[in-house]
């Protein structure tokens, strides 16, 4: 077939589903939200046993990670995500489904440069931007205090 | 009722953040992946100039758990550990804040890729 690229879009835009804003906006509000809900709840359990804030938080992020990597290793979280759109992206359990997913899918390339390089294929970009930005972050505030 | 009204604090607002990613998702060409670097990056910023801290204190978790919230704890670590150590601490303070996070997603990301089979694809 012989088209120019022009057409060829026009083509794959046709072809493609037209993803369907009113149901997709809601449904990530949702399932977002439902994910900050079961965070929320975990927070006060740990609160409960005796933690100080900073330790709950960071275990409830931890208990989010473990359980969306499981997920994601029982295929359950992807089936989610379906529904999801950006309500399972967003939150850390993403995250977690962007470092564990890759990595399963690309262990038949070896234990070395497939799972262990392409576990961070997304985590990577997010620690090396996220980082950056805050060691920028610090170099800016300390010039700030010098001149205080 | 109490542990209520927080819950429905982190329904809106963790839903909210997640509904403007769907907005990215639908309306423009950003990948997944771009977006997941945006919201740290976002967190980030909006953590040092002051904007995030009150929405984590209003919506806890709900603040907390979207990869902003990530972002957040980046900066209010470099934050604080410019305070006690000085210029060093701009380099040590976001990943010791990310630390444990990161290290869980590395480790179980590791453990589950181990025991799990990968997905036909069909």
């Amino acid at each position: 077939m012989n088209i120019s690229k022009q057409e060829y879009g026009e083509l794959t835009k046709k072809a493609s589903p037209n993803s369907k804003s009113y149901i997709t906006i809601p449904s990530a509000f949702l399932v977002g939200g439902l994910i900050c809900v079961i965070g929320q709840l975990l927070f006060a359990l740990y609160r409960r046993m005796g933690m100080i804030p900073m330790d709950a938080s960071t275990l409830v992020s931890i208990t989010l990670v473990a359980a969306s990597a499981v997920l994601t290793g029982l295929n359950v979280y992807d089936n989610i995500a379906k529904f999801g759109g950006a309500g399972t992206l967003v939150p850390i359990t993403g995250f977690a489904n962007a470092v564990v997913s890759p990595a399963l899918e690309f262990k038949s390339e070896g234990f070395v440069l497939g799972l262990g390089a392409k576990l961070f294929i997304i985590a990577g970009p997010v620690i090396v931007y996220g980082v950056s930005a805050s060691i920028l972050y610090g170099a800016i505030l300390f010039c700030i205090r010098l001149f205080q | 009722m109490e542990l209520f009204i927080d819950c429905l604090k982190a329904f809106l607002v963790g839903g909210a953040l997640c509904a403007i990613g769907q907005v990215f998702i639908d309306y423009t060409k950003l990948t997944p992946a771009r977006i997941l670097v945006s919201y740290v990056v976002a967190g980030v910023i909006l953590g040092a100039l002051g904007l995030y801290q009150p929405l984590v204190d209003w919506a806890g978790a709900g603040a907390t758990v979207p990869l902003t919230g990530f972002g957040y704890n980046l900066a209010r670590g470099v934050k604080e550990a410019l305070a006690a150590d000085g210029l060093l601490g701009a380099l040590k303070g976001g990943l010791t804040a990310a630390s444990a996070g990161i290290a869980a997603a590395i480790f179980c990301g590791l453990l589950v890729a181990l025991v799990s089979r990968p997905k036909d694809k069909s």
